[in-house]
């Protein structure tokens, strides 16, 4: 049968504001007027607080314009930073409607409002806190494991961040100014066509998450880019840090994935804007065709988040059990073999789709694989403790809670493989406490070790253990009181993305879980008082060294925070463990014959380009076709101008490079 | 073009032949020139006459052409071969091509398995 077909040229538009009018703005929601009002005064205190400082030029001239890898790596990290109190939000929000509306009652959101958020905090984790935070280690560890100046492509560097930061506003603006999708994270037609989602919601997503994705791909080049060609002489492919090659898999997986993501929201568009019929029942389309090509992204982008968190926790383990790793040449056959794979399983995500036996066996079976080098992964960390000398500090603590989580997490996944049980628990809140647990488990814990393990190497100091192990502890025993309640519940059929419930007996499980939330909303302010009191207490947890935790790769080699060069001199690699091996031989810091240093230089128009691509996005959402003609015309002739830029380079001076570098032998003459 | 340029393409980088970058001769842009235009003139030719071949083996053979032509871009116009860039380019394209042949096959049979588990369709007309 026919479904209704809309023509989208129906919609009023107005020929100056589209299809905004003054009904978009949800004013009528005091939730979110409330968080309006909140969001604008916080605003404008900022704002204030900068102008008063007078930190805008500094800001703009250190930070917003600036190509160098570490500082954009940082930029990176605010940015998860912000988004997952965003996103954390969205959860906490969740948990408490779900904890309370029993019985008859609606609980505090409305339908309309409730799909928006559970969509949201998909989107912003996965999106803009995970990814982010992926890419921001990546771009600051990289380039000083593999003992470079910067990445291969700098400037590219800093427009993949705005893009990815444009991406982000413009879900931010969805907030306030019309709505977000309400179709689930992944947006499946036909729920996300424009006969049953006819508002901006889905819009939004669509171009935020190309702006976005644009950012990603491109980063994700560079980063291959620089690992395979800017290593220090010496260090072969044998040779790189667990954590480089973990990184290097990573951007093979973005850069062939991305485009998938990309190519079929770009269908989805085309179904929306033009009345294309690829992903609609008709006229030969299929929603399903959708389903299976967003998960051939879907599912390397699961290995994508975990694969360099896998590398850090290598990093940590190794480091604070003072040992070499155990089985490096097995870790990175394990990482390539991952990333082929990860290619190969994606049907596990729709089992109940449709497809026979012989299909769905083909891919249960791929997934039990694929947990194979997972699991070899797991005894490399083990082995690598075994007989270490031990140090339990915060990195190595998160590392140990990830093992034991994380395991949890593989178990049920391998559980979810078998097709038969899949049946049974697809779409259930056992698949929601299997991905949680495995990305919150895994991803998560592994960039909390790795912030507290490079921190010092970026800021100079060492966060405060204090705070650290609240906020650990905190996020740790929230994390089993938040999701294990969920397996039981999945276990017992209830679904997911469900506002309300019939049955009492349920209700005890959900206030569980929603004091795990509280509590791990306990972990996520003590980690913010940690910082606060690190920043605070910054004499006192000084690194003269740049090598606190006895290091064994590059980046320790460095003081703490690097210089803006890296390396004054291009060391030479002889071990897998280059600055142990460095140590071990009694390596001396070269202290004369300093030259002036190539570097590039800093500009503005990736902030430019990113700010055109979301007025773009926005014009777009709202049809409002001069602007989105105007402001893409601009982005073409602001791109073109770029070109026409011949400042792209300059030399730090040979006696910048000398103070620089005598500064650095009187801090660590100062700690003898 | 500017001089510089123009000399850039021709013999240039005779003496630094080893840089990793590979550049090809006139000779062997003509002879992939030629080749790209018989494979191109032949499907034409199939598809205009029209009674050589019929409308299925047509199409294979377009297919059959278009992938002959593909890998004849890469390696007269693209220069793919084992060695440039110290093998990654071609360690690249295999990648690529590992990673395009499992979406293709892999989305072709998922999608043409999708109706295996459907309840058996009865046609209206053969109910009493």
């Amino acid at each position: 049968m026919p479904t209704a077909m809309i023509d989208t040229s129906t919609v009023a538009t107005h020929p100056l504001f589209g299809r905004l009018t003054l009904e978009s703005f949800p004013y009528h929601e005091p939730i979110v007027v409330a968080t309006f009002v909140a969001v604008v005064l916080g605003g404008i205190a900022l704002v204030a607080a900068l102008s008063y400082f007078r930190l805008w030029g500094y800001l703009w001239k250190e930070w917003f314009t600036t190509v160098d890898h570490k500082r954009i790596g940082i930029m990176y990290m605010v940015l998860g930073l912000i988004m997952l109190l965003r996103g954390f939000a969205d959860a906490i929000m969740m948990r408490l409607q779900q904890a309370i509306a029993f019985g008859g009652s609606e609980g505090y959101l409305n339908a309309h409002h409730y799909d928006q958020i559970f969509t949201a905090h998909g989107v912003i984790m996965i999106f803009f806190v995970a990814m982010p935070f992926v890419t921001g280690l990546m771009n600051y560890v990289v380039p000083l494991q593999i003992g470079a100046r910067d990445v291969s492509f700098p400037f590219l560097n800093n427009f993949s961040f705005w893009m990815t930061v444009g991406g982000a506003v413009l879900i931010m603006v969805s907030l306030f100014v019309g709505e977000f999708a309400r179709t689930g994270w992944l947006a499946y037609p036909p729920l996300s066509n424009i006969a049953y989602s006819p508002e901006t919601g889905v819009d939004y997503y669509i171009w935020a998450l190309q702006i976005a994705g644009v950012g990603t791909t491109l980063s994700g080049i560079n980063l291959i880019c620089t690992i395979v060609k800017m290593r220090a002489p010496g260090m072969t492919m044998m040779k790189m840090p667990v954590f480089t090659w973990t990184s290097l898999c990573t951007n093979v997986l973005i850069v062939a994935s991305f485009p998938i993501l990309t190519a079929t929201l770009v269908l989805l568009s085309l179904d929306r804007y033009v009345g294309t019929n690829f992903f609609t029942n008709d006229l030969g389309g299929s929603p399903m065709m959708y389903v299976n090509l967003i998960w051939i992204w879907g599912h390397p982008e699961v290995y994508i988040l975990i694969l360099p968190v896998f590398g850090i926790f290598s990093e940590v383990t190794s480091t604070f059990s003072g040992k070499k790793l155990f089985g490096y040449t097995s870790m990175v056959y394990a990482t390539v073999v991952i990333t082929i794979l990860s290619y190969l399983v994606w049907l596990h995500h729709f089992f109940t789709m449709g497809s026979g036996a012989s299909v769905n066996s083909f891919f249960g079976i791929t997934t039990m694989i694929i947990s194979i080098p997972t699991g070899a992964k797991i005894f490399n960390w083990l082995f690598t403790m075994y007989r270490g000398r031990i140090r339990y500090e915060l990195p190595m603590m998160w590392t140990v809670a990830f093992m034991l989580t994380f395991v949890i997490g593989g178990m049920t996944g391998v559980l979810l493989a078998v097709p038969p049980a899949d049946f049974v628990l697809h779409n259930s809140l056992f698949l929601i406490a299997h991905f949680h647990n495995v990305i919150i488990g895994g991803v998560l814990f592994g960039l909390f070790a790795g912030i507290y393990y490079w921190w010092p190497k970026a800021f100079g100091f060492r966060l405060e253990p204090f705070w650290g192990k609240v906020s650990f502890w905190c996020w740790v025993i929230g994390f089993y009181f938040a999701f294990m309640p969920l397996y039981v519940l999945g276990l017992m059929g209830v679904t997911r993305r469900l506002r309300v419930f019939e049955d009492p007996s349920l209700q005890i499980w959900f206030q569980i879980a929603a004091f795990g939330a509280v509590l791990i909303a306990a972990g996520i302010g003590a980690f913010l008082v940690q910082i606060a009191v690190s920043v605070w207490k910054r004499r006192e947890l000084v690194d003269r060294t740049g090598d606190p935790w006895d290091g064994r790769t590059l980046e320790w080699a460095t003081s703490s925070p690097p210089p803006d060069y890296n390396f004054a001199f291009t060391p030479m690699i002889h071990d897998n463990d280059a600055w142990w091996d460095m140590k071990k031989r009694g390596y001396k810091r070269p202290l004369g014959g300093f030259r002036a240093i190539h570097m590039p230089s800093n500009s503005g128009t990736g902030v430019i380009l990113a700010g055109i691509s979301v007025v773009l996005g926005f014009a777009l959402v709202w049809y409002i076709w001069w602007l989105a003609a105007v402001s893409f015309v601009a982005l073409l002739a602001a791109a073109i101008h770029h070109t026409f830029n011949y400042h792209r380079d300059f030399h730090i001076p040979a006696d910048v490079v000398v103070r620089t570098e005598n500064e650095r032998t009187r801090l660590l003459s100062g700690q003898v | 073009m500017t001089p510089h340029a123009e000399h850039h393409g021709h013999d240039a980088h005779h003496g630094h032949a080893d840089d990793g970058h590979a550049h090809g001769t006139l000779g062997s842009y003509m002879i992939g020139f030629v080749l790209s235009v018989i494979l191109t003139v032949i499907p034409f030719w199939l598809v205009m006459d029209g009674t050589i071949l019929d409308k299925n083996m047509t199409a294979i053979a377009i297919m059959a052409l278009a992938a002959v032509q593909v890998v004849v871009h890469m390696i007269f116009f693209l220069h793919m071969n084992g060695r440039a860039e110290g093998g990654w380019t071609m360690l690249s394209l295999i990648f690529t091509i590992i990673v395009v042949v499992i979406m293709l096959a892999g989305s072709l049979w998922v999608m043409y398995h999708l109706n295996t588990n459907m309840m058996p369709m009865h046609d209206p007309s053969q109910l009493p």
